[in-house]
């Protein structure tokens, strides 16, 4: 696989103090973004010629369940032309999880992004519909949270009456 | 049905009942509520290797309307149970439901918040029948053991009452509280 170097680096340069840290294992890099600079270091990445990461592979959400940043939403990037993998972090809080919307970036995160609020309760500003994809729209709570038990919530989901 | 004095005199005495009861166990049209993996076996009981037509039941219908026996064949999650529940409400009466398979019946191996644990839940079920999936033959107990449910039924004046029959995941059916 051939990375192109470099890549927290020339996103540190570009968009000072956006970069809040990169770890790379087994030539998987990954950078943790400011949540602020999502889309604008989005937009870069895909747009930019050299790197070209025209591809949203995946967005996905993460329960960490720890008192700060307590949820993570996971971009995997693909570049078809550098045949090369990146993945972005950014974290929400708790009480307000809130992050904006890379639909404007790759119009295929629309449902990445519901999926994502559905089981999470992530809202992602400046998405199109955001609706709820798997449960039902009455559904009040979010089930891949930690504290969400396995069962489910009972009389949470209604059945039709026998 | 005394058969005997049809050859004789030209016809034959017997209940009503027995007569309806006949038609309709040997025409149970199927609804297929072919939901997920059990209805690769639900399709193989159509074909000819099983052949569900030696019972009646080779007309599958894909309206609720003109259908006998739902058979829900797969897991049923809460989103889909409104579902279930409308298409079986669009079947006339009388109708039977056979719950085909470990997902269908108890939730299976889907033990979470989104599986309805057990179709008797929220619809009434004639035949529960075990497997994962259940073999056709399976099935096809399941439907001669409804066959059966059938004949005995008034068909007159009262509707059924209903007591679920067990199919076990071997040959023998085991009738609820026998």
């Amino acid at each position: 696989m051939s990375l192109p170097a470099g890549i927290p680096d020339l996103l540190r340069e570009r968009f000072p103090g956006a970069v809040e840290g990169s770890t790379e294992f087994r030539g998987d890099l990954t950078v943790q973004i400011r949540r602020a600079d999502i889309v604008a270091v989005c937009t870069f990445l895909k747009s930019d010629p050299v790197l070209s990461f025209e591809m949203l592979i995946d967005l996905c959400g993460v329960d960490m369940y720890r008192p700060a940043g307590r949820f993570e939403v996971v971009y995997n990037l693909y570049s078809l032309r550098n045949k090369a993998y990146l993945r972005l972090k950014v974290t929400a809080e708790a009480d307000d999880p809130v992050v904006d919307s890379v639909t404007g970036v790759w119009a295929g995160a629309n449902w990445h992004e519901r999926e994502t609020f559905d089981m999470f309760g992530i809202r992602f500003r400046g998405h199109p519909d955001l609706r709820r994809l798997y449960m039902p729209e009455e559904f009040e709570h979010y089930p891949l949270r930690k504290d969400f038990p396995l069962m489910g919530i009972p009389d949470s989901l209604p059945l039709p009456r026998k | 049905m005394g058969i005997g004095n049809l050859h004789q005199d030209g016809y034959l005495t017997t209940r009503l009942d027995e007569v309806i009861n006949w038609a309709r166990k040997n025409s149970l049209w199927p609804m297929p509520m072919g939901i997920s993996c059990c209805a690769i076996e639900m399709m193989a009981t159509a074909s000819p290797r099983f052949d569900i037509s030696r019972f009646g039941s080779e007309v599958m219908r894909f309206t609720p309307r003109q259908c006998d026996v739902m058979i829900v064949a797969g897991t049923v999650t809460y989103k889909m149970a409104k579902v279930v529940r409308k298409i079986y409400d669009q079947m006339p009466e009388p109708k039977w439901v056979i719950s085909m398979g470990a997902c269908a019946s108890s939730g299976g191996m889907f033990r979470s918040y989104p599986v309805v644990q057990g179709i008797d839940q929220f619809m009434p079920v004639d035949v529960f029948v075990a497997g994962c999936p259940p073999r056709p033959e399976n099935l096809l107990h399941a439907l001669i053991a409804l066959q059966e449910k059938v004949s005995k039924d008034r068909t007159i004046g009262t509707l059924l009452q209903r007591e679920p029959i067990v199919i076990p995941d071997g040959t023998r059916a085991e009738r609820a509280g026998a």
